[in-house]
């Protein structure tokens, strides 16, 4: 999975960290490293807009994945100045920044704006591929999704405002169900494009969502 | 129980014409009621538009109550842009109880084509699953499964593009909506009426109605700003010319004349079973549409 962040505008960060005059900067080695957002050089970037401000970074730090339970390592080896500091700036994902939260009393703000999760199609360009709606439906769908490539997330085909393959809302924008109907066709599966989907189950994407998953006996706590 | 006298006209045999009206942006009705006294016993059935473009106005049902209330025969143009599966229940319900016995299932536009770009867009249903669910209120069913203490009746169709490109993922869900029980089709704008006439050859397989839409073009402009702009409309270079050379002035004189040359054409040789004009905003020409058209 990758996390698809984007900074927020400076000016909001330093509004939230306004009332702290010491901070600690966290990155993430993994997603936000990858979307350049909250890797190694964005975080030193981010220490000297604030030292700039004449705030005190009391230390910064790129964990590895700071969305998984090594975070808590880490931010051990860091305590003192995490101590020091009236507040955690996180430069990672919203699973980073919470992951994070749980590990210190200080407050602890999000630098970035979490976006969806997603695909780098080409260097720089990422795509959103899944909306997470718990009721995936690509199997009969060429692996495109519908709910996540439509503007309108129709199930049953294209709407008519679809014009010589692109979409309605964005004439740059391929539309998905012209996608699937090519792919399908290519696969001798076009079938599959006329059986009737019946309306989602929205009670499938509650929030917050929660999963019980088992992980086989010998794994359970 | 009420009768639809469009489902009479369309089983009729006898070449039906609808015409769309959009309801004002704001409370001012005397225009809305103005053009449905002009034109409510000259069609056969009165379309009432839903947020068209997604620009928000009075609504369809208030319009169409309008047209009922002064002895006209409605259609509900009922978008899922912006209710869920409960409102959309709900305004079917209403509009039984009040007489509305049409409605035209359309998924909508999107919402940022529109004027209120920020809003939300619903989309709880598409086209198709709006078909299935009226057909499950008339056998007396909610959504949910539930018993309705009073089912609702609708003679109900849908939207189809004939000269979208590519065609065949438009037949697709045409076939999906005729399974789910569209009774007719007003299409999208034709002015190709070879690939129209081709159309027509495929959709006669399937036992619905097929109205052919017919937008009145006003200037060369025009012509070519919908080509440009709204997607499945392709208005041909030899009628962008005859708009063009009429002179200055003569822009809808010359689409009047041109409305009603193709409709003549479609009666003619029975091409279609009928007409769906719409004349945006231009609603105080369609009378003379018909007569150029010998309606």
């Amino acid at each position: 999975m990758k996390s698809i962040t984007r900074q927020k505008p400076l000016e909001e960060v330093i509004q939230q960290v306004r009332s702290f005059d010491q901070i600690y900067i966290l990155g993430c080695g993994t997603c936000a490293t990858m979307t350049k957002t909250g890797g190694r050089d964005q975080v030193i970037k981010m220490k000297e807009s604030l030292e700039g401000l004449d705030k005190t970074v009391t230390g910064w730090a790129v964990i590895p994945i700071a969305c998984d339970e090594m975070t808590e390592v880490a931010m051990k080896e860091n305590e003192r100045p995490i101590r020091n500091a009236g507040c955690v700036l996180v430069m990672a994902c919203a699973l980073g920044v919470h992951r994070v939260s749980s590990y210190t009393r200080n407050p602890v703000i999000p630098a970035l704006d979490t976006l969806f999760i997603g695909l780098e199609e080409k260097p720089g360009l990422f795509k959103e591929v899944c909306a997470q709606c718990g009721q995936c439906v690509i199997g009969e769908t060429a692996g495109i999704c519908p709910v996540t490539e439509c503007n309108k997330g129709l199930l049953n085909g294209p709407c008519g405002g679809t014009n010589e393959g692109k979409c309605e809302v964005d004439k740059n924008k391929d539309c998905a169900w012209t996608l699937i109907y090519r792919k399908l066709k290519a696969q001798g599966r076009l079938n599959l494009m006329r059986k009737y989907q019946p309306p989602k189950n929205y009670q499938m994407v509650p929030r917050p969502k929660a999963a019980r998953i088992s992980i086989g006996e010998e794994n359970r706590e | 129980m009420t009768v639809s006298k469009f489902k009479e006209a369309l089983n009729s045999g006898k070449f039906v014409v609808t015409s769309e009206l959009g309801p004002p942006k704001g409370t001012n009705l005397d225009q809305m009621m103005h053009h449905i006294e002009l034109l409510k016993y000259r069609v056969d059935a009165l379309n009432l538009t839903d947020h068209q473009s997604s620009v928000m106005r009075f609504p369809s049902l208030g319009g169409c109550l309008a047209v009922k209330e002064r002895g006209g025969e409605a259609v509900l143009q009922m978008t899922c842009r912006d209710r869920n599966r409960l409102a959309l229940q709900a305004d079917l319900m209403f509009a039984h109880s009040r007489g509305i016995n049409n409605v035209l299932c359309l998924t909508g536009d999107a919402v940022v084509v529109g004027d209120h770009k920020g809003a939300k867009g619903v989309f709880d249903l598409d086209s198709v699953q709006l078909l299935r669910l009226i057909r499950q209120m008339e056998a007396g069913k909610d959504m949910a499964g539930n018993d309705l203490d009073g089912a609702v009746s609708f003679c109900a169709g849908a939207c189809c593009t004939p000269e979208a490109s590519p065609i065949e993922p438009q037949l697709i869900k045409f076939e999906k909506k005729v399974e789910a029980g569209a009774e007719f089709f007003q299409t999208q704008a034709i002015y190709d009426l070879e690939k129209f006439a081709k159309f027509m050859e495929y959709a006669r397989q399937f036992p619905v109605k097929i109205l052919a839409g017919i937008v009145l073009l006003t200037s060369a402009g025009m012509a070519k700003f919908l080509n440009a702009n709204i997607p499945g409309i392709t208005v041909p270079q030899d009628l962008i010319d005859e708009l063009a050379n009429a002179g200055r002035g003569r822009g809808l004189a010359k689409g009047i004349e041109i409305a009603g040359r193709m409709i003549a054409a479609l009666k003619k040789d029975s091409v279609c079973d009928g007409v769906h004009i719409m004349a945006i905003g231009k609603e105080e020409v369609v009378p003379e549409i018909l007569a150029k058209a010998g309606l």
